[in-house]
């Protein structure tokens, strides 16, 4: 086999896959880790500006 | 008083700052090489001019402005995703310090012309091995954040993010190989047309992994994040994520079409190329109906405007590549100044506002406040920054196009119809016009400079505490 066989085997294979990951990802199995997936940057049980002073290191080390 | 785990957010507004910082210091850069080509004689000293300043300019904003964006902004949603700190603080401050290094020394060496001559990569061979090691601890501390998450899942955003870094360094380490004559002077490794192929392969990929997948990744969290909404289809993102992955690989040799390099491969380059639209536009609808059903948001929340229309710029550029990839268009596009407006109908209308918008969306939390100063200024900054992109893509069509139609005109006996110098002088007016636009961009990041520091001022240092391992469910 010539080495140009095994590059156009390559390409094809490649394709197969993607085609898999396509056929993966819209399988019906996914949608709910998915679902829970695309919820975490907005699951914020903690907000991003505390609403009183939170103690960070830097100002640990200042009070001690 | 009970201290308790925070997230490491000290990197994070070491980088951010430093954005805005060297998005004024690479944009005052290019004002200056416009204002040159308008005005010859700004080429007051050889260590000013174009020649040595245009490299210092494509360095500062890419690397500079965009690298520390991606690195503030993959940190921060790395940390948070992950529901973990970062991972190797030490290593992490690294990066900032080391990356801050490189900026300098390329700020020193491209005006004394000290370079490889390699576009986007024409730093010398020690600066090189210094971005390799910066390069790797980032690799280190995002992956290890990563292993360390608290959550099943490692958000879409990360894996954008992880393609970046891995494929950035996959890129540097190949078409940097040189071998060194003496400390300033390094001869690539490759040889001939081998040598124009790798170049293109990398300066292709540095367009599409360190000025697309990692800005996507910003996209897939702060556009969520800012519209208080999930993302359109989480399905399409991890498509859009493969597709992007398996086919920008292969489109670098539509920068050398019609040279030396062999017919096939630059049709390879045209046809993949083409496909790549797929991805693009998948992920651009992606990234703008995550704002379906919440559209009056965009009326008054100017951080918003940023992320969509970048979308927008994001679309119309991606559109615009693959068809100026098409040999047939490629043969009036290349070397005119239309490849100028789109790089920068990518670089100010997506990189740019993107990040910008993320940005804005950062300080104020970084900085212990609720919001930026001043919302009023936000919204200037967009408009200033709108118009400026506008005024710069359409004088560089129009300047293009004329160009291509210039060069390419002859007379019935054969010969040109217009010389070189014809077709610069009568560019002029345009290039006038592109000074305006970029002017107006960079005042607009001289705004943001204000509103950042009028932010800064007084406010806390914040870290925020660290979310629960089970949140997500």
């Amino acid at each position: 086999m010539d080495i140009n066989d095994l590059r156009s085997l390559f390409t094809v294979l490649a394709f197969i896959a993607f085609i898999g990951i396509v056929w993966w990802a819209y399988s019906d199995r996914r949608k709910k880790t998915y679902d829970e997936a695309a919820m975490l940057p907005l699951d914020d049980d903690s907000p991003f500006v505390p609403s009183e002073p939170q103690v960070t290191k830097d100002q640990e080390r200042k009070s001690s | 008083m009970q201290s308790q785990a925070t997230y490491n957010y000290k990197v994070v507004r070491q980088f951010a700052v430093m954005t805005v910082i060297w998005g004024i210091v690479g944009m005052l850069v290019g004002v200056i090489i416009a204002a040159q080509l308008v005005w010859p004689e700004l080429n007051v000293h050889e260590w000013l001019s174009y020649g040595r300043l245009r490299p210092l300019h494509t360095n500062a904003v890419i690397f500079a402005f965009g690298g520390c964006a991606l690195f503030a902004t993959s940190y921060f949603a790395v940390q948070r995703t992950s529901h973990a700190p970062l991972f190797a603080p030490g290593l992490a401050a690294f990066t900032f310090w080391g990356w801050q290094l490189v900026i300098v020394l390329a700020a020193v060496s491209l005006p004394l012309g000290i370079t490889s001559g390699k576009e986007y990569a024409e730093l010398e061979w020690p600066i090189d091995i210094l971005i390799t090691l910066v390069w790797v601890s980032y690799a280190v501390v995002f992956f290890g954040t990563i292993v360390k998450r608290t959550v099943s899942h490692i958000y879409v955003a990360n894996w954008f993010f992880g393609g970046f870094i891995l494929t950035v360094a996959v890129l540097h380490l190949v078409n940097s190989a040189a071998v060194p004559v003496t400390l300033f002077k390094s001869y690539s490794a490759y040889a001939g047309v081998q040598d124009a192929m790798v170049q293109w392969w990398y300066g292709h990929n540095a367009v599409g992994f360190f000025l697309t997948a990692g800005f996507l990744g910003m996209m897939y969290y702060f556009v969520p994040k800012q519209a208080g909404r999930p993302v359109y289809s989480y399905r399409l993102s991890v498509v859009h994520f493969w597709a992007l992955i398996f086919t920008y690989m292969w489109a670098g040799p539509h920068h050398l079409h019609y040279t030396a390099l062999p017919d096939w491969t630059q049709s390879v380059g045209m046809i993949f190329s083409l496909i790549l639209l797929a991805p693009s536009w998948g992920g651009m609808i992606n990234g703008i109906m995550t704002l379906s059903g919440a559209w009056h948001k965009l009326r008054d929340d100017p951080i918003l405007k940023f992320m969509i229309t970048s979308l927008s710029f994001y679309g119309m550029s991606t559109f615009e590549g693959p068809m100026m990839s098409i040999k047939t268009v490629n043969a009036l596009s290349h070397y005119t100044d239309w490849t100028v407006g789109h790089v920068h109908s990518g670089a100010l209308g997506w990189v740019a506002m993107i990040s910008i918008g993320s940005i804005y969306y950062l300080l104020p939390r970084l900085f212990g406040k609720p919001e930026m100063a001043s919302k009023k200024l936000i919204e200037v900054h967009f408009w200033i920054a709108t118009i400026g992109v506008v005024l710069y893509i359409a004088s560089m069509w129009i300047a293009g196009v004329m160009q291509g139609l210039m060069w390419r005109a002859t007379n019935v006996d054969g010969t040109l119809t217009y010389s070189f110098v014809e077709s610069v002088k009568a560019t002029y007016p345009f290039w006038t016009i592109r000074l305006l636009g970029g002017l107006l961009f960079l005042s607009g990041m001289l705004i943001m400079a204000y509103n950042m520091f009028l932010t800064m001022a007084g406010g806390k240092a914040v870290n925020a505490p660290v979310l629960a391992p089970a949140a997500a469910h």
